[in-house]
C-alpha cells in the first residue's frame, strides 16, 4: 500500500525562509547582521551550561553566531541534512571534514577529477599531517573498491567534477562505501541542492564551496559543511574522534551525546574551535541573499549552458566539448539519472590550435571574465592548465580531464544570446 | 553506561558524569523510535546540577537491544527492572510521548518505586491516526514524515533552530530513519492500545507534572490539561512549544523540570 506522509516545503520556500524566525529582539525580517564576537550571559549558571553543553546557545562567534546559524540552518534543510557548519572558504570545510574524522595515519581514496585547490591539499599538505589520499579515476569503480585499505576512513569525490565535468555515480560509490562501512564525502558546489541532493544519492557528508553558485555574486569567500546524520559511526571502531571519549571536551563521547549529530558536533566543538576557521557574519548575510534565489537562478544558469553547449559544439574553430549534455559524454545517461534538470553550468572545450588559440580566445572575449572562479553571476573563462592546476604535471592534468588547449566557462546570467555573440567573436579570433 | 535487564544489555546515558547511586536518580524515558538522544539539552544540566541522571534506550531503541516489547504495559515491567538493574530503590520518572505512558503506567504498577513522575507532551489515551498506524506497520518512510511533521510544530519547519546549526526536523527524521525495523509500528499500537483507568490516575499519590507544547500536533495540550486534570494535585505546564520540547524549547522545559525535580 503506497503511503502519503506530509511532506517539507519545497526547496524553493526552503532557500528564502528556512532557518530564520523574525528577530525575536526588534521583529525584523530580513536577517540581521550580529556583528558582535561574544554573547552576554544572563547568570553564571547558564554560562556554565554553556561551556559544558548543558544547554545550547551562542557564546562566541568562532563557535556559532545567529546570522551564520541561518545560512546553516537553511543549508541542512536544502540538503535535508541534520546540520551543517559554516566555514571561512570550501576549502576549510573540506579539511574540517577531514579533520574530524582522522588524524595521522589516516588514509582517502579520492577522485582525480577534483578542483585543484583540493588537489592540493590531499596530494601536498596533507601528507605532511600523516593523512595519505590514493586518487582514482571517477568512473572506475573497481579502481575505488581497489585502494580501499585498512586505514581508509573517507571516500571523496565532486558531484560534478570541476573543470573536467565528470558526473560522480554517487549511488555506485554510496553502494561501494556501504560495502566498507566507510562514509562518503561530496563536493557538491558545482551541482548545488537545487540540481540533485547527495544524501538522497547516498552520501553521507557534504561540503560546498559557498563563494559559487549558492552566493551567485561572487562577493565573498565561505564554505558550508552538512552532515545528513545517516552514517552509524558507532558501527565498529575506527572513528574514535566520535566513539572514544575526547580528553579535550571533559571526556565527551560524541557518538552517545547525540545519536546523528556526532560529526557536527564533534566538527563544531573541536574543528571550528581549534582551528578556527569560521565564517564571518557578514559573509553569512551576502551568502544568504544570494541563496534565498538559488533554484531561479540554477535554472538560468543551466539553461542557458544547454544553449552553449549546442552553439559550440556545431563551431568549426571548436575540437571537443565536454559537458554530460553532449551524448558522446561518457556520463551522459548517468547526468540525466541523477540530475534531470541539469547538472552543470560550468563546461570545458578544446579549442583547435592549442594554447596560442587559447590565448587569443581568452584575449578577445568581452562579455565573459577571465579570472579563477566559477558560479558567478556574471559569466566566466579560465584556462586551467596555466592557472588553477598549473601545479599538475601532464599526467595528472590528464587525469583531471585537461589537457594545454582546455578552456574553462562557468555560464553566467546574461541574456544568451549575448553571451552566443560574445563566444562568436573571440572563436573567430581564435582561428586566425 | 550499560545494564544488564531482563538478560539483555541496556544502555544509559548518564549526562556526562559517573552515575552515583546515592544521589536522587533521574530516570528519563525517550517516545516512540528514538533514544536517549532526545534529552540531550536536559540531561547533561541535569546531572551537573545534583542528579544521577540515566537517560535509557527502552529495548530494541537506540544502543538496547533485545525483543521489541509490543504493549505499554511491557514496555513499564522493563523499566522497573531497569531499576532494580541499576540498583535504583526509588527514582523521579521523566517520559516524554510514548514514554509518558511507560512511566505513567510504571508508576501506576510499582507506585513505592516512584518519587516523582513527570509527563512531557502526553496524552491519556493516547490515539494514534489509522494512516500513521498503516505506514508504520509496512515500514513506509512516509510513517517517519509524519512523526517528523507532526512531531515538531507547524512553524518549526522554517523556524531559526534553538540548537545553532542543527536542523531540528532533520535530526529528528534521521533519529527515526535509525530505528530498527518495526519498532515504530509496535510503539504506536502500543500507545494506541493504552487505556488505564480515570480511577487509577485518581489515586496517584506522588507529586506529578504535565508539561504541555501549546502548539504540540500530536498530544494537543489540552489533552495535556486534561492528565493534569484527573491526577489530585498535577501541576501544569504550558510551553510554546509543540511535541519536541526537548529540543524546541530546550531551556523553558529544563526549567520546568529542574523546579519539578528539585520539589520546588
Amino acid at each position: 500500500m503506497a503511503h502519503s506522509g506530509p511532506k517539507p516545503p519545497h526547496p524553493d520556500t526552503l532557500a528564502v525562509h528556512a532557518g530564520q524566525s523574525p528577530d525575536p529582539a526588534t521583529g525584523a525580517r530580513a536577517v540581521p547582521i550580529y556583528q558582535t564576537s561574544s554573547f552576554v550571559f544572563p547568570d553564571t549558571d547558564t554560562a556554565a551550561a554553556l561551556f559544558n553543553m548543558e544547554t545550547p546557545g551562542h557564546v562566541y562567534s568562532r563557535l556559532s553566531n545567529p546570522t551564520v546559524s541561518v545560512f546553516e540552518e537553511r543549508m541542512a534543510a536544502l540538503e535535508d541534512g541534520v546540520g551543517a557548519i559554516a566555514t571561512s572558504s570550501g576549502q576549510a570545510a573540506l579539511h574540517l571534514a577531514i579533520a574530524t574524522l582522522m588524524g595521522s595515519g589516516g588514509h582517502i581514496v579520492a577522485s582525480s577529477s577534483l578542483y585543484g585547490g583540493s588537489h592540493n591539499l590531499l596530494a601536498y599538505t596533507l601528507p605532511r599531517f600523516g593523512i595519505e589520499t590514493t586518487f582514482v579515476p571517477a568512473r572506475e569503480l573497481d579502481a575505488w573498491r581497489g585502494a580501499i585499505r585498512p586505514a581508509t576512513r573517507l571516500l571523496f569525490g565532486e558531484s560534478v567534477g570541476n573543470p573536467s565535468v565528470d558526473v560522480l555515480d554517487v549511488p555506485a560509490l554510496a553502494a561501494i562505501a556501504g560495502e566498507h562501512h566507510l562514509p562518503l564525502l561530496v563536493d557538491a558546489t558545482v551541482t548545488t541542492p537545487a540540481l540533485g541532493r547527495p544524501f538522497e544519492q547516498g552520501a553521507h557528508l557534504v561540503v560546498h564551496s559557498a563563494t559559487k553558485f549558492l552566493s551567485g555574486h561572487g562577493i565573498v569567500i565561505g564554505g558550508v559543511l552538512v552532515d545528513g546524520g545517516r552514517f552509524d559511526w558507532s558501527a565498529d571502531r575506527r572513528f574514535p574522534t566520535l566513539t572514544e571519549p575526547y580528553e579535550g571536551f571533559h571526556g565527551m563521547v560524541f557518538a552517545e551525546e547525540s545519536s546523528t549529530s556526532a560529526f557536527l558536533l564533534r566538527a563544531r566543538r573541536e574543528g571550528l574551535r581549534d582551528f578556527g576557521a569560521c565564517m564571518a557574519p557578514a559573509t553569512a548575510f551576502h551568502i544568504l541573499q544570494g541563496l534565498e534565489t538559488l533554484p531561479l537562478r540554477m535554472a538560468r544558469h543551466v539553461e542557458s549552458t544547454s544553449r552553449i553547449v549546442r552553439f559550440l559544439a556545431q563551431h568549426e574553430a571548436v575540437e571537443r566539448v565536454n559537458h554530460p549534455e553532449v551524448a558522446s559524454h561518457p556520463d551522459h545517461a548517468l547526468a540525466r539519472r541523477l540530475y534531470p534538470r541539469g547538472c552543470s553550468a560550468i563546461l570545458s572545450f578544446e579549442l583547435k590550435g592549442g594554447r596560442e588559440a587559447g590565448r587569443r580566445f581568452i584575449e578577445a572575449l568581452g562579455l565573459f571574465s577571465h579570472l579563477a572562479n566559477i558560479g558567478d553571476a556574471k559569466s566566466l573563462v579560465i584556462h586551467p592548465a596555466t592557472t588553477t592546476h598549473f601545479r599538475m604535471d601532464d599526467a595528472a592534468l590528464a587525469a583531471a580531464g585537461i589537457t594545454p588547449g582546455t578552456v574553462r566557462l562557468s555560464i553566467g546570467l546574461e541574456h544568451p544570446d549575448d553571451l552566443v555573440e560574445d563566444l562568436s567573436r573571440a572563436l573567430r579570433a581564435a582561428l586566425k | 553506561m550499560q545494564f544488564i535487564v531482563e538478560g539483555y544489555p541496556a544502555y544509559a546515558y548518564t549526562g556526562g558524569r559517573p552515575f552515583a547511586p546515592s544521589r536522587e536518580a533521574v530516570v528519563l524515558v525517550h517516545g516512540a523510535a528514538f533514544d536517549h538522544s532526545v534529552w540531550q539539552w536536559q540531561s547533561r544540566y541535569l546531572a551537573h546540577h545534583g542528579h544521577a541522571v540515566l537517560a535509557l534506550d527502552l529495548p530494541a531503541h537506540g544502543r538496547s537491544p533485545g525483543a521489541i516489547r509490543t504493549t505499554i504495559e511491557a514496555l513499564a515491567q522493563w523499566l522497573v527492572a531497569f531499576l532494580d538493574a541499576a540498583g535504583v530503590e526509588k527514582a523521579a520518572l521523566v517520559g516524554h510521548s510514548m514514554g509518558s505512558l511507560v512511566t505513567l503506567q510504571a508508576a501506576l504498577a510499582r507506585p513505592a518505586r516512584v518519587s516523582r513522575l513527570a509527563l512531557v507532551g502526553t496524552s491519556v489515551p493516547m490515539p494514534v491516526g489509522d494512516a500513521f498506524l498503516a505506514a508504520a506497520r509496512d515500514d513506509s518512510p512516509a510513517a517517519f514524515d509524519m512523526e517528523t511533521v507532526w512531531g515538531h510544530a507547524r512553524s518549526a519547519v522554517l523556524a531559526s533552530s534553538p540548537v545553532p546549526g542543527v536542523s531540528l526536523l532533520g535530526a529528528s527524521r534521521q533519529l527515526n530513519g535509525h530505528s530498527r525495523r518495526g519498532v515504530l509500528a509496535a510503539d504506536l499500537a502500543a500507545c494506541q492500545a493504552y487505556r488505564p483507568s480515570n480511577e487509577s490516575l485518581a489515586a496517584l499519590a506522588m507529586p506529578v507534572l504535565v508539561v504541555a507544547g501549546k502548539r504540540d500536533q500530536m498530544t494537543p495540550w489540552k489533552a495535556g490539561k486534561s492528565v493534569a486534570e484527573r491526577i489530585p494535585g498535577a501541576r501544569f505546564a504550558c510551553l510554546d512549544a509543540g511535541h519536541s520540547m526537548m529540543s524546541e524549547a530546550p531551556r523553558p522545559l529544563l526549567f520546568a523540570l529542574r523546579d519539578f525535580l528539585s520539589g520546588g
